[in-house]
């Protein structure tokens, strides 16, 4: 017996698989090389769109998947990172470099001012909320005079210094390489999150919050702590991609449908793993900028259709999202990364 | 010997039924109190009211000599108060040591002493074969392996727990008794809620004995069996049942 808890002691808590390590490396390298290849300009933005939507499914598993609340509102911290960079650049010539953090700052205030009075809701309650939230700021900003109202900011071209004002005009390569080194900053970090003490206590609130406190685990401040650092990954996307499309409108930057597509991502590649969101965003994104191009336009929403018959193709045949199509060997926590 | 708890005069009415109803006792360093009435006497109700998770109307709980009422849960966890539920929480998706481990960061150490001390206590609830599998996928005695090793590892100095024996295989019951001396003679305090009279006469040093809210009687477990409030309100339906 005592045998075998020496032997226990001497495993890892996490263990790491060499194949998903190697696989993970070979695509970071072919992500950086990419470019090298002369894509086109539409393969360039699908990929920026990928690693776009790949953090802000991210984003919306942190709050769901690991401490269990379904989020409808997800975007305003898009629009707000959006937002505060854009609003920075136009009226103080503040680098987005900067406004990116000035955001991020701004996003967490707010998830925690929302956080707080939210936290006594669960369930139907929160998800209701966090969609009223959305509506309301979308409104805010579409009377708010300061940031331009309903028309919205433009963002003033500059031709003189790309990177420092963040705008490409010849090439989408800098913005590829710019989603390309959040995208993965974000997941390394919510990886490291996920097998950190904090990962455990939020799995500990999303499975059971009565059993987690009493084990001493603050249930609202972790649930915070959950809000903050989602804020904290989606909100510099909204600053990115006011940069890369440089006028931003509240119709745009608060859209509902980004809420949702997040949402719809997140449960198709599978909730509650970090790569769950990755593999949804791989699957879901080509797929609606394909049909985007084939159907013109926004693609005249047919890509919501398609999205919502393959949510429902995957709640009926595979709850746990697509990331359940693995080996279940490699699956198994113990084994998993 | 010093008293770690201290309820004082504690109530809680849900709507009209009187759940608690002024009910006092202490509990001393190392010792075990059992907890015994039939089914809605108001035993979960009073773990709730002194573990934080009810709010009681009126009364008072020291531990330590501190008042915790109208403490958070997770601040009467810390100071150490341990309990398991009735209805079992385990953390269904997760394997049993990483609930264990989750119960072990509770005493703020790092990640690898907290898997440690896990295994440990998993070891202590002789599960240490079962420790990757995912708590669904144990049965209900060892659900209750789990929540008692959880709690454990939190350290507590008084650790509560809701019908351990219930509902489990008969066969196990003598190894969760032996569970139960052994964390006892480790100076954990405990109180534990028992519907099984065999059990409860073995471990106890003192019983608390509930119906319809009302203590009946607090005392030695020679005196509890022969009170005549007690045969009648509990005692004789059970051994009808059990022997
Ligand atoms: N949250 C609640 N809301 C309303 N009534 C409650 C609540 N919790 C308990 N009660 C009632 O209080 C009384 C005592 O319940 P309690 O669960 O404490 O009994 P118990 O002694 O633990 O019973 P059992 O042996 O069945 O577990 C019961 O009548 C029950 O219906
Ligand atoms: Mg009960």
């Amino acid at each position: 017996m005592n045998n075998n808890l020496q032997k226990a002691k001497l495993e890892p808590v996490w263990h790491t698989n060499k194949f998903i390590f190697a696989l993970i490396f070979f695509l970071v390298t072919l992500f950086f090389f990419f470019p090298f290849i002369n894509p086109s300009n539409f393969q360039l933005h699908l990929m920026i769109m990928i690693f776009m939507y790949a953090v802000m499914a991210q984003s919306w598993n942190v709050i769901a998947g690991f401490s269990g609340q379904i989020s409808l509102g997800h975007v305003i911290f898009f629009g707000i990172g959006g937002y505060t960079s854009s609003f920075f650049y136009v009226e103080y010539g503040i680098t987005p470099w900067i406004g990116i953090f000035i955001g991020i700052l701004f996003s967490s205030l707010v998830a925690i001012a929302i956080g707080i009075p939210m936290l006594r809701l669960t369930g139907h309650y929160f998800a209701i909320a966090t969609l009223l939230i959305g509506f309301s700021f979308q409104i805010i900003f579409q009377r708010w005079d300061l940031i331009g109202a309903a028309s919205g900011l433009w963002i003033p071209l500059n031709w003189d210094n790309p990177w420092l004002t963040l705008q490409f005009h010849e090439s989408k390569i800098p913005y590829y390489y710019i989603f390309l080194i959040f995208f993965l900053l974000s997941y390394f970090s919510i990886w490291i999150i996920y097998r950190s003490k904090i990962g455990f206590k939020l799995r500990a609130i999303r499975d059971d919050p009565q059993a987690a406190s009493s084990l001493g685990i603050p249930v609202a401040k972790y649930k915070i702590i959950a809000f903050v650092i989602s804020a904290i990954i989606m909100s510099p996307m909204g600053s990115l991609f006011a940069q890369y499309i440089l006028v931003i409108e509240p119709e745009r930057m608060f859209d509902i449908e980004i809420s949702i597509i997040v949402l719809l991502i997140a449960v198709m590649g599978g909730v509650g793993n970090v790569w769950g969101p990755l593999i949804g965003t791989i699957i879901l994104i080509p797929l609606s900028e394909y049909t985007r191009i084939f159907f013109g336009g926004t693609g005249g929403s047919v890509d919501l259709i398609i999205y919502g018959i393959l949510i429902m193709l995957i709640c009926i045949f595979r709850p746990s999202g697509l990331i359940s199509f693995f080996p279940k060997k490699i699956l198994e926590r113990k084994k998993f990364l | 010997m010093t008293v770690v708890l201290e309820v004082e005069n504690l109530s809680k009415s849900f709507g009209g039924i009187k759940a608690n109803n002024n009910i006092s006792f202490r509990a001393s360093s190392g010792e075990i109190i059992g907890i015994i009435g039939p089914n809605g006497a108001g035993k979960s109700t009073l773990f709730d009211l002194i573990t934080g998770y009810t709010k009681p109307d009126s009364g008072g709980v020291k531990f330590n000599g501190k008042s915790i009422l109208n403490l958070r849960p997770d601040l009467i966890s810390s100071l150490g108060i341990g309990r398991t539920f009735q209805k079992l929480k385990p953390f269904l998706d997760q394997t049993l040591l990483e609930n264990v481990i989750i119960g072990a960061l509770a005493t703020g150490i790092n990640l690898n002493q907290a898997r440690d001390k896990a295994l440990e206590m998993i070891d202590f609830v002789d599960l240490i074969d079962k420790r990757h599998y995912f708590a669904k996928e144990l049965s209900t005695g060892q659900r209750k392996r789990l929540e008692l090793a959880r709690a454990m590892a939190t350290e507590p100095k008084l650790l509560m727990m809701d019908e351990v024996t219930g509902g489990v295989d008969q066969k196990t019951v003598p190894g969760l008794v032996e569970l139960i001396k052994k964390l006892n003679k480790l100076g954990v305090t405990i109180l534990t809620i028992e519907h099984n009279m065999r059990v409860i006469m073995d471990i106890s040093h003192k019983i608390l004995a509930l119906d319809q809210g009302k203590k009946i009687i607090f005392d030695k477990p020679k005196n509890v069996q022969l009170n005549e409030k007690v045969i009648d309100a509990y005692l004789g339906v059970v051994n009808a049942t059990t022997s």
